[in-house]
């Protein structure tokens, strides 16, 4: 079953601008007989066009959260409610991965393309589609590049232009540039809050690294582990367009050591 | 520059093997008909190829392969997607086709020569039941071996089953596919082989046996040259196929270099 067929999901939000409601959301696996809680109780609201990163130590349950809300995986209880923007032509979501996961057959302009292909767009439009994006990404005269002939940041551009090209109203992006090294990893996160704000869409962005949370975040939630509960939600007042130095700012480092704070309250940083 | 090097290296190291075999036969007085010198293997080779005898035979044999390497590969890939795809194939039929693979097939040639004749048809169907494991195996890998996070793409993207299936898994699958079928034209070579000593009227196996009853053993000689030089050129028809259809493989590019 998708995502847009299930009528509980369709089902407008009330009262509040919500794009996503979470209540009381758990998730339970069962591991070699033993019940295993990944997810106990989740109570989250993320409002249209908000950018919320999550962090978290490992095993918090960051990847069952969005998973559940790509619809890859089923609640144990709880509800998710989306509120669908008016057009249902548009996907609901897309994903963003950790490296590699864009296709090594296809040429760029193919896999920027493949999302539209996999919606039954011919040719021809879905070329014309990708074209801004290949271009907003920086990839413009490697159109017909094979992903072996790329960098991992050059990888991980085509991996967000083909996310954005669907045009879906929700980002999942899964530690997209947990793979990278630290100066494209900086790169890249400018690009992407310029693709960003360009756009507005709701991302959940999912990271190990706090700098990177509080950067690209309007809000950052911090996870705990087993059962993954939220046990802090910071909102960081930075204006945008962010430009690296906001870094040096007392927002930012505020932000950065409240969060680590809460990580070393639990006993280990992850980041 | 080093490919020439290397070219004028491995014909020079050819000739030294071969003057080394012909002085060590000839001086040690072998007689022709246990090991012959390599001049009278070349004298058989072009006497066959002269009188039309070895290419009509080769052409016979190169048939039966290509038919047999053909309707392996068919049989193997499909049960491969086959088992593949459903749980219940791989639970139901796998173990049997796991038996029936156990069981040295060229066992079965005499049973195959008695159900399909003498003809083309039974040294086609013994090649093709040699071929056809590897590439079934391979493709059952392949095909399970499609990265996960790719497939969360495509079902968050609200993929079928048959688009994962045609845009992710299949294209996924061809290299290991192709690794399957570099093994498959060499087994069906052998199959076709087989299927001749066991009772044929044409073919370089047929021909290998009359040679052995006649004790022509510089004939012998020739005629496995010939298949070798066939296996090899098969080999080489699918590193060409290879090529073209994993041009995005970069482990494609790196295997065709020179030392």
């Amino acid at each position: 079953m998708t995502l847009a067929d299930d009528p509980a999901r369709r089902r407008p939000a009330t009262g509040s601008s919500a794009k996503v409601r979470l209540r009381g959301l758990s998730k339970a696996f069962s591991v070699k007989g033993r019940r295993v809680e990944a997810l106990a109780g989740i109570d989250l609201d993320i409002q249209a066009g908000e950018f919320l990163c999550v962090v978290g130590p490992s095993g918090c349950g960051k990847t069952t959260l969005l998973r559940m809300l790509a619809g890859l995986e089923q609640q144990t209880s709880g509800s998710i409610e989306v509120a669908r923007d008016g057009s249902s032509a548009r996907p609901l979501n897309s994903m963003v991965f950790q490296e590699q996961s864009i296709f090594p057959w296809l040429s760029v302009r193919d896999n920027v393309a493949f999302g539209l292909k996999a919606q039954g767009l011919g040719r021809r439009e879905r070329y014309g589609i990708v074209e801004p994006f290949i271009r907003k990404v920086g990839l413009t005269g490697f159109e017909d590049a094979l992903p072996h002939q790329l960098s991992g940041g050059m990888k991980q551009r085509v991996s967000i232009a083909r996310a954005f090209a669907t045009d879906p109203e929700m980002l999942l992006m899964d530690e997209p540039f947990g793979a990278l090294d630290a100066m494209t990893r900086e790169l890249m996160n400018l690009e992407l809050q310029r693709i960003w704000l360009e756009r507005q869409k709701t991302v959940l962005f999912i990271t190990h690294s706090i700098p990177e949370a509080v950067f690209l975040a309007d809000r950052v939630l911090v996870m705990t582990t087993r059962p993954g509960a939220i046990m802090d939600d910071v909102a960081v007042r930075l204006p945008r367009p962010r430009a690296l130095d906001a870094m040096s700012t007392s927002e930012f480092g505020g932000c950065v050591a409240r969060i680590r704070a809460r990580f070393n309250a639990q006993g280990g940083v992850d980041a | 520059m080093t490919s020439t090097r290397n070219v004028a290296l491995t014909v020079g190291l050819l000739c030294v093997s071969l003057a080394g075999w012909e002085g060590v036969v000839r001086l040690l007085a072998v007689p022709a008909y246990i090991v012959p010198p390599p001049s009278r293997v070349a004298v058989a080779l072009w006497r066959g190829f002269a009188s039309g005898l070895y290419p009509r035979h080769l052409l016979y044999t190169l048939t039966e392969t290509v038919l047999g390497f053909l309707l392996g590969a068919a049989l193997g890939f499909s049960l491969g997607v086959a088992v593949a795809s459903s749980r219940y194939i791989e639970y139901f039929v796998y173990p049997y086709i796991v038996m029936f693979q156990s069981l040295p097939k060229v066992a079965l040639a005499p049973l195959i020569v008695i159900w399909f004749g003498l003809g083309l048809a039974s040294k086609v169907v013994n090649a093709a039941l040699v071929a056809f494991f590897p590439l079934m195996v391979n493709t059952m890998v392949g095909l399970r071996s499609a990265d996960e996070d790719r497939v969360s793409l495509m079902r968050a993207l609200a993929a079928s089953e048959s688009q994962i299936f045609w845009m992710l898994r299949l294209p996924g699958a061809l290299p290991f596919v192709m690794a399957g079928l570099d093994v498959a034209v060499i087994l069906a070579l052998i199959g076709a082989i087989v299927g001749e000593f066991v009772g044929a009227q044409h073919g370089l196996g047929m021909l290998i046996q009359g040679m052995n009853f006649t004790m022509d053993v510089s004939g012998q000689f020739s005629v496995l040259l010939i298949l070798s030089v066939l296996g090899l050129a098969l080999n080489k028809g699918i590193a060409v196929l290879r090529r073209r259809v994993l041009f995005w493989d970069p482990s494609v590019k790196s295997r065709s270099d020179t030392p």
